[in-house]
């Protein structure tokens, strides 16, 4: 392609082939997530915020839920005036997305009118709103936890004979593996009910800092919105806890790296009291707050920390450092608090007239109400909840692997959520005839296949975006979740043209210039690569990775803007950070020297 | 220190001093009443100057002279200005004028009796009047020795009778009577870095971020325009510092041995490096807040760091670009403070 070229657009979705050798995997997606040439006319991106790592096909579930849900609210439930939902296609297993603007001006009046029934209802009984959804949550989630593993006995328990249950084993399971994906697709109609209306608020207030004061800084505003009490600071709050614990009860010795978490629990046990007693407040902390996941809730492989205590443990040592140093562990949420009383009241003070104090008053009352949703939402939807639905998930792989289907219990995932219910009656059926079920004979073959189309896949760069350059963009949606507006694709495309430049420019996510080495870390399992002091650059950051923020020194991600977690993590610890960057992962290698400069946006290789 | 009809003290003069200070006199010496770190120094009040042209005049007219021109009569203000400039430098001063100068003179450098000085014209229409006039006035910097001061006290006012004042005046008729100067004479720093800044962004007029520019050396550099000097810009709230400009400083301003400045190449190994540190950086936002509070309006300040590293203001007079600026209002408060959110939602924006 031209140079020319690159500044009009990006590769149409036609130009986009399907990688040689990898036709049959791309084709197990399906259909309607296929591109077509109609789709030329469209512009899409890589979601590379949620999907960073190519997708396997039974994640792709995660959009298919999640678009499902996010184009209902929008599009018929508080009918967002200038915007539909988001259309979704999958290629070389990245995820592709495009949203649905409503440009005729009778419609988005005609919207309008619904749209303040809808969603003005919604503010004005948030508080309310927002506490019946914490319950309605916490049903499903209950729900869920009740779900009873899939099993199959060779003769049916004599007490389900007895109490005439009349209905046999095999068809439990179709019936919790239906249950289950229906739960699944019903939390993300819960995960949506708030969010688009919360980031609408809080960019309302954004949106008139950034015109009263034109150099304030995103991070600026953040920092006057962001609460403190979110439930997603609490895993990290807690290990801080078990930290101090540790302390307490004179067992904080056994903390240190390298060992692993069933080492460090075995001799716990040996120490009597002080040792179980740890455990105990171990416990505590685990229900529900490990139920947190190393990636963003998208992928199957983001193991829970109750999964997978590593990652947890690891930061242990870390902290209890920092204790005995004298650090006070615990976040002073007092103080912080008050910071940001004061940080709103001296912006205020620069307004120039009552009139503007007044209406910078009535939006941050509002951009505050909503924002313990933004904030909390995530830990019960794309941690907890998903959670439970991929360790369901992994239930059904482990008897289809035990029938021979496919040699692991992960494998399941290597099948549409279509192919593994067919897998499932075909397993039914098999056990009900007393016949062999077929599926051995078929899925180990295609199983192997896909996943050495997603190793090829991984090691591929795609397209940050395809198709034609809307003028403008103007879908609340795009711009408030993805932070992509037209300036950034302006920079995408720029950055195409000028491979060469050593500068990365992003978003100001947090103040501060750090050089250091670059540890590029593709995927949550690389995260202990990180080294004391190294800057880390990454797609896009999660909560769970909240620990690592203590030993590196600066962080950089592709996507992201200054409310991503990454930016408000950064701002706790002291970090520079610069996020959005698009291209980030791609032009720094690992074990480069760079400098962060977060406070002006730039990533600069120093080679 | 004894302030008179014509000696004013920083320390006993202000703002409403103006009719005989000036606006430089008055700004200083609010500051320096303010607890704001100023060179020391004294205003040779516009009495001094009204009771020297009182006997001039006595002698020969002065100002009926100037008004009796016309703004196009070209030669003859030439003419007008050479006659009377010579007057004002040659003639002697009144005694008590002159005895009083020189007195103030003696304590101002009693610690340190070589201590190099500023003279500055301090016209008392300098704020109010287009900016353009204010910048006819003379400066005379490195002056050293209580003879030199006087003299160039003297060079200010006749500085108010250049061809370009007399032309400006008689442009927009202003009466002579009550046209008058007064002079500041202050310690002189002797700076490692100076420059500017400004309470609000003079790009965008954002009120909450304070712009900076400084460069090596004196700061006559960077207000002449010689030197293109490093910008850093800081939130006035946080402190963050979200833009620092480091530029190519080929030259500065130093002090000559002999008195004035010389202009000199910067050495090599400091062209490219940044004049500020954060921490001055910081230092310049909090007493930049301080002048602004101060004066309930947004600034425009010069200031200097000295070879010690303590910062210094040598002016600060109300922002005028953006304060004079019809603006609407970002946001009127609504009825229903959630209609605000059709901004977003509305389409558009």
């Amino acid at each position: 392609m031209s140079s020319a070229d690159k500044l009009k657009g990006f590769p149409l979705p036609s130009s986009l082939k399907v990688l040689p050798g990898t036709e049959g995997a791309q084709a197990g997606y399906p259909y309607y997530t296929q591109f077509s040439k109609e789709d030329d006319k469209q512009f899409w991106f890589y979601n590379s915020m949620h999907f960073p790592e190519p997708m396997c096909v039974f994640d792709m579930i995660t959009a298919e839920a999640a678009y499902c849900a996010l184009g209902a609210a929008n599009t018929r439930v508080h009918c967002l005036p200038t915007t539909l939902g988001i259309d979704s296609r999958i290629i070389n297993g990245r995820v592709y997305i495009g949203g649905n603007a409503v440009t005729d001006p009778a419609e988005i009046e005609r919207r309008t009118k619904e749209f303040q029934q809808r969603a003005f209802y919604y503010y004005a009984n948030w508080e309310r709103l927002f506490s019946n959804w914490k319950s309605k949550m916490m049903g499903l989630i209950r729900e869920a936890q009740a779900f009873p593993k899939p099993e199959l006995p060779e003769f049916e328990p004599l007490e389900n004979v007895r109490a005439g249950r009349g209905i046999a084993s095999n068809h439990y399971l179709l019936d919790i593996y239906q249950k289950t994906l229906e739960g699944y697709f019903r939390m993300w109609h819960h995960h949506f009910e708030f969010l688009l209306l919360g980031y609408g608020a809080y960019l309302t207030f954004f949106d008139f800092c950034k015109k009263a004061f034109p150099e304030i800084s995103d991070q600026t505003v953040a920092r006057m919105v962001a609460g403190l009490e979110a439930e997603i600071f609490r895993p990290d709050d807690e290990l801080r806890r078990l930290a101090k614990c540790a302390i307490e009860l004179g067992v904080d010795d056994q903390f240190k790296d390298g060992r692993s978490p069933d080492e460090i629990i075995q001799s716990l046990k040996h120490l009597g009291q002080p040792g179980l007693q740890w455990l105990k407040e171990l416990e505590v902390s685990r229900d529900p707050w490990f139920n947190i996941n190393v990636g963003d809730g998208f992928y199957h492989y983001h193991r829970s920390w109750n999964d997978d205590l590593s990652m947890p443990f690891a930061a242990l040592p870390g902290y209890i450092a920092n204790a005995k140093k004298g650090e006070r562990l615990e976040r002073q949420t007092a103080k912080l608090m008050e910071d940001r009383k004061k940080l709103i009241a001296e912006y205020r003070e620069l307004l120039e007239t009552d009139e503007e104090r007044t209406a910078y008053d009535q939006m941050i009352e509002l951009a505050h109400r909503v924002f313990p949703y933004v904030e909390g939402h995530k830990f019960y939807c794309e941690h907890w909840y998903t959670n439970l639905f991929f360790n369901k998930i992994r239930e059904f792989g482990a008897l289809l692997a035990k029938y021979g289907f496919f040699p692991e219990a992960d494998d399941a995932f290597q099948l549409s959520h279509y192919e593994l219910e067919s897998a499932i009656i075909d397993l039914m059926t098999a056990w009900s005839n007393g016949s062999a079920p077929r599926g051995p004979s078929r899925w180990p073959a295609i199983v192997r296949e896909r996943k050495e189309a997603l190793a090829v896949w991984a090691k591929h760069d795609t397209p940050p975006a395809l198709g034609p350059v809307p003028d403008i963009i103007d879908d609340p949606a795009i711009v408030m979740l993805w932070g992509i507006t037209r300036e950034n694709l302006d920079k995408w495309l720029s950055a195409g043209a000028q491979p060469n430049s050593n500068e990365i420019k992003g978003v100001a996510a947090s103040n501060g210039v750090v050089e250091g080495v670059a540890r590029v870390v593709k995927s949550a399992e690389e995260i202990n690569r990180l080294r004391h002091g190294d800057i880390l650059v990454c797609q896009v950051t999660n909560p769970s990775w909240a620990p690592v923020f203590q030993k590196i020194a600066a962080a950089v991600s592709d996507i992201g803007g200054s409310m991503s977690h990454a930016a408000i993590v950064a701002r706790e610890y002291g970090l520079p950070a610069v996020v959005g960057t698009g291209t980030a992962t791609q032009k720094i290698k690992d074990g480069q020297r760079i400098r962060v400069d977060g406070g002006r946006g730039v990533v600069t290789v120093l080679g | 220190m004894h302030s008179t009809e014509i000696i004013g003290w920083f320390a006993h003069v202000g703002l409403v001093d103006r009719p005989t200070v000036g606006g430089k006199g008055g700004s200083l010496g609010e500051m320096t009443r303010a607890g704001i770190p100023v060179p020391p120094g004294f205003v040779v009040r516009t009495a001094a100057f009204e009771r020297f042209l009182r006997a001039l005049e006595a002698e020969d007219a002065i100002r009926p002279k100037v008004e009796s021109l016309a703004e196009h009569e070209l030669e003859k203000i030439t003419a007008l200005s050479q006659q009377v400039r010579a007057r004002l430098e040659i003639a002697p001063l009144p005694d008590d004028v002159n005895a009083e100068i020189l007195a103030a003179y003696a304590e101002l450098c009693s610690s340190a009796p070589h201590s190099p000085l500023a003279v500055r014209s301090s016209a008392t229409t300098e704020d109010a009047a287009d900016a353009s006039f204010a910048g006819l006035q003379d400066t005379y910097l490195w002056v050293k020795g209580a003879e030199a001061a006087v003299r160039y006290v003297r060079s200010c006012w006749a500085s108010l009778y250049s061809v370009p004042s007399i032309a400006y005046r008689r442009r927009h008729a202003l009466p002579e009577e009550g046209v008058a100067m007064a002079v500041v004479v202050q310690q002189m720093v002797d700076a490692r870095s100076a420059g500017v800044m400004f309470t609000r962004s003079p790009l965008t007029g954002d009120r909450s971020v304070i712009t900076i520019e400084g460069a090596w050396g004196l700061g006559s550099a960077v207000v002449s325009g010689e030197v293109t000097p490093d910008r850093f810009v800081v939130a006035k709230i946080t402190g963050e510092i979200s833009v620092r400009e480091i530029s190519d400083k080929h030259i500065q301003h130093v002090p000559a041995t002999e008195g004035g400045v010389n202009q000199v190449e910067t050495p090599e190994d400091l062209r490219r490096a940044s004049c500020l540190n954060d921490e001055e950086i910081c230092a310049l936002r909090d007493i930049a807040r301080r002048v602004e509070r101060h004066y309930g309006r947004p600034q425009d300040i010069e200031w200097a760091i000295n070879r010690s590293g303590e910062i210094l203001l040598l002016q600060s007079r109300p922002e005028t670009v953006w304060s004079s600026k019809e603006r609407a209002p970002v946001a009127k408060p609504a009825e229903d403070p959630l209609q605000h959110v059709m901004k977003i939602f509305g389409g558009r924006r």
